[in-house]
């Protein structure tokens, strides 16, 4: 499969998992949100570039704003971490040349620990921002860090099972092709 | 002008990423006021579909449990039937006072539209609802939306064949009850905590009120006829530096397998809202 047509498959998927099975969970305690969706963001190529990353963050959060009824809200997390991602990758990134020699981020081509270092990071970030949003319309300041730490912690638990359940093999490309 | 296009050239990422969290941020802010005209009819009809679809299958599992509602609703219309009624002695004869139904319809202000839930979320802060009924089929924004076993929310977005609906379990959603004892009338509002209950306040403590008393729609709401069940008292906070209690209300609407809805159209809201508009901008 083509890595476009890849990456369109998983956009629906990602989509429909959120609204369908996450979303569809009865709820834990208020504190927690299942998120899982936005490790599409993630596991983008490294060889797109920063515009396009934001542009199809946007896109990817506005869709599931629309079945959410929040237009806006994933879409502004969504993008805040497309426009970190490239800066937590590059501090990240351990072997020479990852970037280069590997498709996207993954335990692969990045290692375990820095892999999951960059997607806590990006996960602290993403739910802050969403959880802040949220926190402008309501709620208490205990509301929102609660919320951001117990909903991280689900969220690493939820992305580390994606992880370990659908193990992404990297192929080492050099560049002398 | 050429340090302008080079600072643009340089910085053009951030800009761009500026750009888009305004866009976001303006769609999420600006929600109510011009983004539902624009958007929300095209997208609307999309996830409605979708929805659609996935609620197809979801049905065939809650059948028993929809079959239980109508037969708990049936149950309680038949009651009000005036043949139940019948006095021992055979000369006085029972007749109920009947509605009259005009044509012109100046007499009915409330008019029942069955809708069916194609999507429904319980588990964020903000929770919707999608009918599967919308502008075509006379469904507007601000119309009440009961449940067979209870008040639901209110419309807050249609495009042609869906529907959104704002419920009880909304962090911003908030309905005037009263207690079916007393007819002391209360706002319910969610905080958010847990979807099994909501919470009342405004009830003054000179209400007597017990844990168990039925909470009721009050007229005065203008989206619900009066006396629909809203939800039971389940706890009572007794607030020693208010007046008012603060009361737990478990909402007689089961959120989780709601497959039905009524939307109730009242036909005399747009008068009454004129008029106190009209009302608060002489006394400003």
């Amino acid at each position: 499969m083509s890595e476009l047509l890849k990456n369109i498959f998983r956009f629906v998927l990602f989509i429909f998992v959120q609204v369908f099975i996450l979303f569809k969970m009865p709820p834990l305690h208020r504190f927690i949100t299942p998120y899982l969706y936005y490790l599409y963001i993630l596991w983008l190529p490294f060889s797109m570039s920063r515009a396009s990353l934001m542009a199809v963050a946007f896109l990817f959060g506005l869709s599931l704003d629309y079945f959410m009824h929040t237009p806006g809200l994933h879409a502004a997390a969504c993008v805040l971490i497309a426009y970190l991602r490239p800066f937590v990758v590059n501090m990240l990134i351990s072997q020479e040349g990852a970037d280069k020699n590997y498709l996207s981020p993954s335990i692969t081509s990045m290692g375990w620990a820095p892999y999951f270092t960059y997607v806590f990071v990006l996960t602290v970030f993403h739910h802050a921002y969403l959880v802040f949003l949220e926190w402008m319309s309501f709620g208490s300041f205990l509301y929102f860090i609660g919320k951001v730490i117990a909903t991280t912690a689900i969220s690493m638990l939820l992305i580390l099972l994606t992880e370990l359940l659908f193990f992404r093999k990297e192929k080492f490309r050099t560049n002398t092709v | 002008m050429r340090n302008v296009i080079l600072f643009i050239r340089k910085y053009a990422n951030f800009l761009f990423f500026l750009l888009l969290q305004i866009t976001a941020l303006s769609f999420l802010f600006r929600y109510n006021k011009y983004h539902e005209a624009a958007w929300m009819n095209v997208a609307g009809e999309f996830t409605g579909t979708i929805n659609q679809r996935y609620s197809k299958v979801e049905y065939y599992f809650r059948l028993k449990k929809i079959n239980e509602q109508l037969a708990a609703e049936n149950t309680r219309l038949n009651q009000l039937l005036k043949e139940n009624f019948e006095r021992p002695d055979g000369n006085e004869k029972i007749v109920m006072d009947t509605v009259q139904t005009d044509t012109v319809s100046q007499i009915r202000k409330y008019t029942w539209l069955g809708a069916k839930v194609v999507g429904s979320t319980v588990n964020t802060q903000l929770n919707f609802i999608t009918i599967h009924r919308g502008l075509l089929q006379d469904v507007r924004p601000n119309m009440g939306v009961v449940s067979p076993q209870g008040i639901v929310g209110t419309v807050v977005n249609v495009s042609d064949n869906y529907a959104s609906v704002m419920t009880l379990l909304h962090r911003q959603y908030k309905v005037v009850v009263k207690i079916k004892n007393g007819g002391e009338r209360g706002t319910i509002e969610w905080d958010g905590v847990s979807p099994m209950f909501v919470t009342l306040k405004d009830i003054p403590k000179s209400a007597k009120v017990q844990v168990g008393d039925s909470i009721v729609t009050s007229p005065t709401s203008s989206l619900f006829p009066g006396n629909l069940m809203a939800g039971t008292i389940a706890e009572i906070v007794d607030d020693k530096s208010s007046n008012f209690y603060t009361l737990k209300v478990k909402p007689s609407t089961n959120f989780f397998n709601i497959e039905y809805v009524y939307v109730i159209a009242n036909a005399q809201l747009l008068e009454q809202r004129r008029l106190e508009d009209s009302t608060r901008k002489k006394f400003q």
